[in-house]
């Protein structure tokens, strides 16, 4: 089969897909938290994104990714049976689960369930530890992977901006819900938007607990050559794409991070006038 | 008298991304190889030792055809090295004439008859039944890819980004070297029978250790793609680029085309280059060409940049400006961590170091430069990934990969080449230590 052909395309929330395409060397090398990345077009971007998951007997890898740029646009139009152009991976750092861990909180933001994913399925199923997930977006119609969650997660809490599904308010609502019940932590892993991340950052630094956060920013080659992504961890310069993605919260320049992402924004909306800008 | 081959008006090549120098004609190239004494000086400034004497008399005789064949036998980049190669630190130091200031064009002649011949030579290559796989597909892989394959083995080339070329083609600009000539050089190695997998990063999509199960022998010829950091306050703001992200925006992804290509790069009015080197030059050059007033700022004198005296001439011409004996200490931001000024040293000379470059030492006096970016191209280091992925590579204390004088690395059937051996070095050195591993790799597989 061809490398990089699109075997299973679902749309499984407003603007936002799952794909499944054939990359026999990213499905047997992949460990949870890597990232990929890709180009739809010969003129296209090269952009990041987070495996979600693989199927290493039958060679595929997953994608889950929400419309938000011409890229993601593109990618969206791709049906099964095409190639995705180019697909470099899997890249980074796979998170590696502390010795002696018993329980985990895994918290996941809008699209960050995607990346979220995967870590579960390492923690609950690879090593049998208890995962409790605190899931978040801004109504009920934006979740995703909510049941395949929900089959393999000790506990799932549900917070929604707007309380159309499960409780009303914003993960660090959630956070505090998970402890209220009882549960210790020996560690959260937070995944969304940077200022969620930030904002889960300040509360679990406050209720002592470690936090690693999978950053996102922009990035070119991917494999520590442009160093687009790099940013201010402790008193060190990392790069995101081949020190991480995943970090100890605690280090992180979040505000650093937040202008860094913001620099093209101009030019994004430029070439994307999506329905959702 | 030496001949210059023409180059587009410096007016009019700020607004482009067309090549800068336009190349000879034949009565051009003919007369400027006419004047050789054919005293053969200039092979031993040659890393790769063509038989330049030999080539330069079939331009004077017309004979083009020739020309180009001789050059084939020693290097597969002609067209590439005619454009890029330092040759006022090589082959054209060593000609005669230099001693009058007039070196024989070498490099102008060089590309004259590689560009000339666009058909493709074939020739019989014999079946050895062994396979090689080649880390990388700069100017070392290319050129270890090409020897290997005459020698009949079967050859992969392995290549992280999407486009083939290295260094050559997300850190050279299409000004200096267009694209086209990059693509013509690979094609005429696949058409030898050269495979080529692109999107595959070696430590990541597969593991050293694999790779030695399915070739005879592997080249690691990874480059050296990390860039040093100045490591002053100010440089994660918003329009500080380290080099390599400002150049491959622009070469790899043609952020220059936003927004027919999707890569976008921003409209800067005020830019600082650090640096000295041919990528500061490039930068420099590219930024030029955006739109923006540029300044380049280097710590020492002008006389002790490692860039290609062309690209400095061209880099004047265009309008940008130098300042020599500064040394930055902070980049200065606004609240929303955008580039505002960059504080610069004055530096004084203090003699000579061992490599005949002046020595320099701070005065303690600063000042500042507006800026709305700042591009920093103070060098490169090896790239890691394969180094943290592989047990039993032995590497020296800069991450560069360790080899014996056959360029042979720690592990068994496993070679290495340019700049991963050597640090940031010449397209044309890397090209001449790929030659000795792949003539190594040939003796002992």
């Amino acid at each position: 089969m061809e490398r990089n052909k699109i075997i299973l395309k679902e749309k499984i929330a407003e603007n936002t897909y799952s794909f499944w395409f054939y990359n026999p060397e990213i499905a047997t090398h992949f460990s949870a938290g890597q990232f990929l990345i890709l180009r739809v077009v010969k003129e296209g971007e090269r952009i990041p994104l987070t495996i979600a998951d693989v199927n290493k007997e039958k060679n595929l890898v997953r994608i889950i990714f929400q419309v938000v740029g011409e890229t993601t646009d593109l990618l969206s139009k791709l049906k099964e049976d095409d190639i995705i152009l180019d697909v470099l991976g899997p890249l980074g750092h796979g998170f590696e689960i502390p010795d002696g861990t018993k329980s985990v909180l895994l918290v996941g933001g809008g699209l960050g369930i995607a990346p979220l994913f995967p870590k579960i399925k390492e923690i609950a199923i690879n090593h049998k530890l208890k995962a409790d997930v605190v899931l978040g977006a801004r109504s009920k119609d934006l979740f995703i992977l909510v049941d395949e969650i929900s089959n393999i997660a000790s506990n799932v809490y549900l917070f929604t901006d707007d309380g159309s599904s499960g409780h009303k308010g914003l993960v660090t609502d959630g956070i505090n819900y998970a402890i209220s019940q009882n549960n210790k932590y020996d560690f959260c892993i937070a995944i969304g938007p940077i200022l969620m991340m930030k904002a889960v950052t300040e509360l679990t630094k406050k209720l002592n607990i470690p936090t690693y956060v999978s950053l996102n920013p922009i990035m070119i080659d991917g494999t520590g050559m442009c160093g687009g992504c790099r940013f201010l961890y402790g008193n060190e310069v990392k790069f995101a794409c081949v020190d991480g993605p995943v970090f100890n919260a605690f280090k992180v320049n979040f505000d650093d991070l937040i202008q860094r992402n913001r620099q093209y924004r101009e030019q994004e909306c430029q070439l994307f006038k999506g329905e959702n800008r | 008298m030496r001949i210059e081959p023409k180059m587009q008006d410096p007016e009019v090549r700020i607004n482009n991304f067309e090549e800068v120098n336009l190349g000879y004609t034949d009565e051009e190239a003919i007369a400027e190889a006419q004047r050789c004494r054919l005293c053969g000086a200039c092979v031993k400034g040659c890393p790769v030792g063509i038989d330049i004497p030999a080539f330069v008399n079939s331009i004077a005789k017309g004979k083009f055809r020739q020309a180009i064949d001789i050059i084939r036998q020693f290097s597969v980049l002609p067209a590439v090295c005619g454009r890029v190669c330092p040759q006022e630190n090589q082959c054209e130091k060593e000609c005669i004439l230099s001693r009058k200031g007039e070196p024989i064009n070498i490099g102008a002649l060089e590309r004259f008859v590689a560009d000339k011949f666009s058909e493709k030579e074939t020739f019989d290559i014999p079946k050895v039944g062994k396979s090689a796989g080649i880390i990388g597909s700069g100017p070392a892989g290319l050129t270890a890819a090409y020897e290997l394959r005459k020698a009949g083995f079967d050859v992969t080339i392995y290549e992280s980004l999407h486009a083939p070329g290295g260094v050559l083609r997300y850190g050279i600009p299409n000004f200096r070297l267009p694209d086209k000539i990059i693509d013509k050089e690979v094609d005429y190695l696949l058409s030898l029978g050269v495979k080529l997998q692109l999107n595959f990063l070696i430590g990541k999509t597969v593991y050293i250790n694999e790779l030695l199960e399915i070739h005879d022998g592997l080249l690691i010829a990874t480059g050296a793609g990390l860039p040093s950091r100045l490591n002053i306050p100010g440089e994660n703001g918003v329009g500080v680029y380290l080099a390599n992200e400002f150049l491959t925006r622009i070469n790899l992804m043609h952020a220059y085309e936003f927004p027919i290509y999707h890569t976008p790069i921003k409209k800067f009015s005020k830019v600082v280059v650090v640096g000295g080197g041919n990528v500061a030059m490039d930068s420099a050059r590219v930024a030029r060409r955006l739109g923006a007033d540029v300044t380049i700022v280097y710590r020492r004198e002008e006389e002790d940049m490692p860039a290609r005296r062309e690209e400095r001439i061209h880099a004047k011409e265009e309008g940008i400006n130098f300042i020599t004996l500064a040394n930055p200490v902070e980049i200065i931001l606004d609240e929303y961590k955008n580039v505002k000024q960059i504080k610069l040293e004055k530096m004084k000379v203090s003699g000579k170091g061992l490599d005949g470059r002046n020595k320099i030492e701070g005065t303690l006096e600063y000042f500042t430069i507006d800026a709305d970016a700042v591009i920093t191209a103070i060098g490169q280091t090896p790239n890691r990934i394969i180094q943290e992925n592989v047990k039993g590579l032995n590497l020296d204390s800069h991450g560069r990969v360790i080899v014996d004088e056959n360029l042979k690395t720690s592990l068994n059937r496993v070679w290495a080449a340019g700049d991963i051996v050597t640090g940031a070095a010449t397209v044309i050195l890397a090209m001449g230590e790929a030659k000795r591993a792949a003539a190594d790799m040939i003796k002992t597989l």
